[in-house]
């Protein structure tokens, strides 16, 4: 039986989609077999993001109302075979999603998959609480910044009562991760440090993602960070942050942070 | 930022985590989705409208959530017969 991962945080543009897709094909070029199911109906980014957006032919609305198969809807990623993409309908509307068709979907993945990570939509209505529904583990994205940490503190709210695990009085395992993080712009105070966020939302850290040009680049050529360039601080960082998502005790470093002196004053990103 | 800027604008993260500690205090302790402080503003102006008609334009609600004390501040005109009106 997979693991069922939500990939969430409340506010829009804090790195959900680039993280279920960087988590999802980390996991993957791990040689573990993946689903990552867009929920974001009419607004679908991550078929984008991985670079299937023109192999689209069937998305997750087609699978609950019949007209598809689950078999027929996933997109085989061209690059690592074990990573698969569910599309979320980019015209339909978001009502069709319901959380019987929801339910059926993530239960026949959970059999094919080891992983299914869900991609929820910014956002605390249906497709955020449907995201969000059936989740083992959730991993709540968050930028060191006033508004997405208020939202995600909303969002663990939710998780702790409106999951099936809430409901059936289980403890729903959540994990932070940090997304564009710069370390030089926290050393000189004008950012939140990882303390203050790990402090105001008490749930254990992942990973830390820095701040990278490396994100957008792999974006727009349409890959996962982790498979654009496999060295990179964030895709190193999201390898890492696999690790322990599958249980290594890998101690959190904050990307960038041996920097010294000299560099704390000339680095190479201007605030 | 250029070095001057560096040494003479003072730090915002410290402030930041200070709002938000204060903020989600008083969220999470909301019960569903409405605070105490705006309850018990309800309910004070509920109370005031079962005895005198109240002019909405004429009252004035101040809120201010602290980090260990609230204030609630209602100020509400009563015209001179505003008992004669009230149901």
């Amino acid at each position: 039986m997979g693991k069922v991962i939500v990939v969430t945080s409340g506010k829009g543009g804090v790195g959900k989609t680039t993280s279920a897709a960087a988590l999802g094909a980390a996991l993957a070029q791990n040689g573990e077999k993946v689903a990552v199911v867009d929920f974001d109906v009419g607004l679908r980014n991550l078929d984008l993001v991985m670079g299937a957006e023109r192999r689209v032919v069937y998305d997750i609305v087609n699978v609950i109302q019949g007209e598809a198969k689950l078999t027929q809807a996933l997109i085989r990623d061209k690059r690592v075979e074990t990573l698969y993409l569910l599309p979320a309908s980019q015209t339909r509307d978001k009502d069709n999603l319901t959380p019987e068709g929801v339910e059926k979907v993530i239960v026949a993945l959970k059999k094919a998959f080891d992983w299914v990570i869900c991609d929820s939509p910014a956002g605390i209505e249906r497709g955020a609480t449907l995201a969000m529904r059936h989740a083992d583990v959730a991993i709540v994205v968050t930028n060191p910044e006033v508004s997405s940490v208020r939202d995600s503190d909303r969002i663990i709210g939710l998780l702790d009562s409106k999951t099936l695990k809430a409901e059936k009085g289980e403890r729903m395992e959540k994990h932070l991760l940090l997304t564009r993080y710069d370390p030089a712009r926290a050393d000189r105070g004008d950012m939140l440090k990882v303390e203050d966020v790990l402090e105001i939302l008490s749930i254990p850290l992942l990973g830390i993602i820095p701040e990278s040009m490396d994100v957008l680049r792999a974006s727009n050529i349409g890959s996962p960070v982790t498979l654009a360039d496999t060295n990179s601080s964030p895709a190193r960082a999201y390898f890492d942050a696999v690790r322990r998502l599958k249980g290594d005790a890998l101690p959190v470093t904050v990307p960038g942070e041996k920097r010294g002196f000299f560099g704390k004053f000339f680095g190479r990103k201007a605030a | 930022m250029n070095l001057l800027g560096f040494f003479s604008r003072p730090q915002s993260a410290p402030a930041a985590r200070e709002r938000l500690q204060v903020l989600l205090a008083h969220e999470r302790a909301s019960v569903g989705d409405r605070d105490l402080v705006s309850k018990l503003r309800d309910e004070i102006l509920r109370v005031i409208a079962k005895h005198v008609k109240i002019d909405q334009d004429k009252v004035n609600v101040k809120m201010e959530r602290g980090a260990k004390v609230s204030t609630l501040a209602v100020d509400i005109e009563i015209p001179f017969d505003a008992g004669k009106k009230a149901a």
